[in-house]
């Protein structure tokens, strides 16, 4: 039975079957493939999408479950005009991704907290960051989620110092 | 340097017709074939690894592959600033998995490590011939810097530059040393006339290349030891960046797979009509070890999947489990036949001397896994005899020569489209990346293109693990309170010496390594060998400083050369930590310091317990000596990375095997570090250092665990001899 949704402000009609997870419809059939899949069972959050505003982990979330939502994902974070969130520009300005893979994740979730904290707290970062990244990426997932909410950097030292 | 440099130059041109910079492209089918892929008329392609176009973009051929180490616009840096190149219009594009692309300057290097002398005495046509027979487009060793960039990218841009300023000489009818190069424009002050790379760089090529040509040296750089923006970020912050996973072509199934759960069991029976009875489900594939589900998409290939019960054998390993396997590992050691022996004076006599303090100590290190966040994926299509295959692993060349033998096709009718990785760390490299094979296989028995995706619990299942290791340890301390005996026996998959010098100066030392195999195949895991060494050395020299009554850092130093790089990391690592002033009850601080891949790494570590007993890492000091550092920024990066998987997998990681299978599943019993328990605190110190140029993708990593183990013994009293760490360090 197809199901009718919003994905980043557009209505679409998923064919999926309807226990598939909204992750892989997201990626084979409307091949938003910036949402990714890490492990299946919502341990890393690789596939943190937004539906109605809220951070869901979309590999364990069945499309039947998000009939007349909004789901955003990392595709719909720019602005029509094609701006960069401030969220997105703060993770280039401090070069966050290594390999990349999580970022989309990562972005998402912060994203979801910055909206629902305003200036979110280190512990109130460290509760909702909860995605992981192999590459290590965490002290300037930190700095660029304080610099993306005009708070002081510096939590983390990770300036670079070129020679001492 | 300059010999060096020069036979590098001289052999690329003559070796591979443009190597290095090959002004003059040979008639070899292997360089037609690399230029019909890259160079377009009009461009000046003045090497291999970098064409000009009459708009002044410049494109750079990496041939190492991205997997977050922020290499591929280090070595466009280091090229684009030898050829005074204007870095807005340098662009950087994967190298095309051809022949025409190995990278002999990555071979040159390594065969100059694995014989112990500079490159440059190699003979070049052992390099010619080792290059097109790795084939080597390997991405590893943390080599990219010290080997391609140095050996190879820096020399091209400064040969290619040579050669534009004679060709602008020429057209301008000036001499060469009126001319200067600046922002890929070539200028005559004199005569107020200017010339732009994309107007000379079609004629340039046709140059003969110079017999040698200097590099920039330190202070006239304009790239180099500057931070820029990595030129892969953007597409890694909006969804764009193509992964393996993300590949999708017109009519394209999705395939996903279950291996015998043991390491080298087979398949024994399969009724696959449960498979194909779900909607989705095409076809189900027998393979020797695996059996593959192909579907519509991937969640209709792993329902088909889990319908099925295929039945498997143990391969001969049902006996095999982790505690018994360290059991056996004590075992080789008592026996006493070491496979290999290193250091110096007599260890034996050294421990029964009279008057020395002595101390022993075992340690156990379980395999572990690099837990990438891309599981394997590759897509491959198969059409009337030839095949293309979508991969990102960590040698593009050798992936090709894999899916044709795999396929039972020749190479020349397997094309490797590479992508950048979502995470390597050493998993992917081709050779045990099974997923090559069973990727073709699988396309081969198809008429669709099939992406073949291994679910987590394949990948946590079915690793190339960091191998199983112990050693004891035995040392004794003089009454002059230095070390007067280290000893330690460790057993592994391979020997370590040359991976990881011993640089501590004492009267008597012997290492011996003693070989252990087991049905897992052995991985190299980021920084490989010289975890476990640094573990074991780190750990035990802090015993043996607390043996001798002494602070662990005074201790280190007094066995130290003075004067030596070591000494120098060493004593930063201290002023920069604030070794030695109070702190808050609970906290401790540790210091460990381990050399790899050219690059000296000394962590300072402060930690305390959490409540659960687990270890919190507040803080970490860095400082690194690895010569020149071409980013800044991205050179912190990769330290700090190498630091927070350090310290994952030693506070919580562990593969175990159980009847010879792997224990663990998914992230939940293979757990991460997590944001929260990472350090708050990560700062990175570069010693300005003249030392060879080190890597600096693995390095961070080693320290990061006895340095944390020794600031526990410092908080808590307790040591922790076997990894993972976990709650071992509360007191009991």
């Amino acid at each position: 039975m197809p199901i009718p949704a919003t994905v980043n402000g557009k209505p679409v009609t998923f064919q999926a079957e309807p226990d598939t997870p909204l992750l892989w419809a997201l990626r084979e059939e409307l091949g938003l493939t910036g949402t990714k899949f890490g492990c299946g069972v919502a341990a890393c959050g690789a596939c943190t999408v937004h539906i109605d505003g809220q951070p869901v982990r979309s590999c364990q979330m069945p499309v039947e479950g998000v009939s007349g939502k909004a789901i955003r994902t990392i595709e719909g974070l720019k602005a029509a005009d094609g701006t960069l969130h401030a969220v997105q520009q703060a993770w280039i300005a401090v070069q966050v991704p290594q390999c990349g893979y999580c970022q989309s994740g990562q972005i998402m979730a912060a994203v979801a907290l910055i909206e629902a904290a305003g200036r979110p707290s280190d512990d109130q970062i460290d509760a909702a960051m909860t995605n992981l990244c192999r590459c290590g990426t965490y002290p300037r997932i930190r700095e660029a989620i304080l610099a993306a909410t005009g708070q002081a950097a510096g939590v983390a030292a990770s300036s670079a110092k070129e020679a001492v | 340097m300059g010999v060096k440099r020069r036979n590098f130059l001289i052999g690329s041109v003559a070796l591979v017709g443009a190597g290095a910079f090959g002004i003059s492209w040979s008639n070899s089918s292997a360089l037609k074939a690399a230029k019909a892929a890259t160079v377009k008329p009009g461009e000046g392609s003045l090497s291999v690894w970098f064409k000009i176009a009459a708009d002044d973009k410049i494109t750079i051929y990496s041939p190492h592959i991205d997997f977050g180490q922020g290499s591929q616009t280090a070595l466009a840096q280091m090229l684009a600033d030898e050829l005074d190149a204007d870095w807005a219009h340098v662009v950087v594009e994967q190298a095309p998995a051809l022949p025409g692309f190995a990278n002999d300057a990555l071979v040159s290097g390594f065969m100059g490590e694995i014989l112990g002398g500079p490159a440059a005495y190699i003979p070049d046509g052992l390099v010619k011939l080792a290059a097109r027979a790795m084939p080597a487009q390997l991405t590893g060793g943390s080599s990219a810097i010290r080997f391609t960039g140095q050996l190879g990218f820096r020399t091209a841009g400064a040969g290619a530059r040579a050669m534009l300023i004679e060709e602008a000489a020429a057209r301008l009818g000036v001499p060469v040393s009126e001319l200067t190069a600046a922002a890929s424009k070539i200028s005559h002050s004199k005569s107020d006339r200017s010339l732009r790379y994309g107007e000379l760089a079609e004629a340039a090529a046709k140059r003969n290349p110079p017999a040698d040509v200097p590099l920039k040296q330190a202070g006239s750089h304009n790239l180099i030891g500057k931070s820029v923006a990595r030129l892969d970020i953007p597409a890694k912050v909006d969804g764009s960046a193509l992964y393996g996973i993300d590949v999708a072509l017109p009519n394209m199934r999705v395939a996903t797979l279950t291996m015998a759960p043991v390491r080298g069991g087979k398949l024994v029976s399969l009724d696959d009509k449960p498979a194909l009875a779900i909607k989705g489900v095409e076809k189900v594939i027998r393979l020797e070890d695996a059996v593959v589900v192909v579907a519509s998409g991937y969640w209709q290939a792993l329902k088909g999947l889990q319908a099925l019960s295929p039945k498997w054998d143990d391969g001969g390993h049902a006996g095999l489990n982790s505690a018994g396997i360290f059991a056996n590992q004590d075992k080789l050691r008592a026996a006493n036949k070491p496979d290999e022996t290193h250091g110096d004076g007599d260890v034996a006599a050294a421990l029964a001397a009279p008057g020395a303090k002595r101390t022993k100590a075992d340690y156990r290190l379980p395999f572990v896994h690099h837990a990438t966040m891309e599981p394997f994926a590759i897509a491959a299509h198969h059409v009337a005899g030839k095949l293309d295959v979508w991969a990102g692993m960590q040698d593009p060349l050798s992936t090709r020569n894999l899916s044709a033998e795999a396929a039972g096709l020749d190479a020349d009718h397997v094309t490797v489209h590479p992508l950048i990785i979502g995470g390597g760390f050493g998993r992917r490299f081709p050779q045990y990346s099974e997923v090559i094979a069973q990727t073709a296989k699988v396309a081969m028995q198809c008429p669709w293109p099939v992406k073949l995706i291994w679910s987590r619990e394949e990948d946590v299942k079915h690793g190339a693990y960091r191998c199983i290791s112990s050693a004891g340890l035995e040392g004794a301390v003089g009454s002059d309170g230095k070390i007067s005996a280290f000893k330690m026996d460790f057993v592994q998959t391979a020997d370590a010496e040359k991976e990881v010098p011993f640089f501590y100066d004492v009267a008597a030392s012997q290492r011996r390594f003693f070989a252990f195999k087991t049905n897992q195949v052995d991985g190299y895991w980021r920084a490989v060998n010289a975890n476990q060494i640094g573990f074991y050395v780190e750990t035990f020299i802090d015993e043996l400083a607390h043996l001798a009554g002494a602070d662990p850092m005074g201790f280190r130093r007094q066995h130290l050369k003075p004067g030596s790089r070591h000494l120098k990391v060493l004593d930063e690592a201290a002023k920069q930590s604030g070794w030695g002033q109070p702190l808050p009850p609970g906290m401790g601080r540790g210091v460990a310091m381990v050399e790899c891949f050219g690059t000296i790494v000394c962590e300072v570590v402060e930690a305390s317990l959490r409540e659960d007993g687990y270890p919190q890492v507040h803080k970490v000091t860095a400082v690194v000596d690895c010569g020149m550092v071409v980013d800044p920024r991205n050179a912190n990066a990769q330290i700090m990375g190498g630091i927070v998987m350090g310290l994952s997998s030693g506070v919580g990681e562990e593969i175990t095997l159980e009847g010879g299978a792997v224990v663990q599943t998914n992230f939940g019993d293979y757990p991460l570090i997590k944001l929260a328990e990472a350090p708050k605190q990560i700062a990175v110190h570069f010693l300005a250092s003249d030392g060879e140029v080190g890597g600096l993708g693995e390095p961070g990593l080693p320290p990061a665990t006895p340095a944390l183990i020794n600031a526990l013994f410092a908080a808590t009293g307790v040591r922790v001899r076997n990894l993972p760490i976990r709650d071992q360090a509360k007191p009991a």
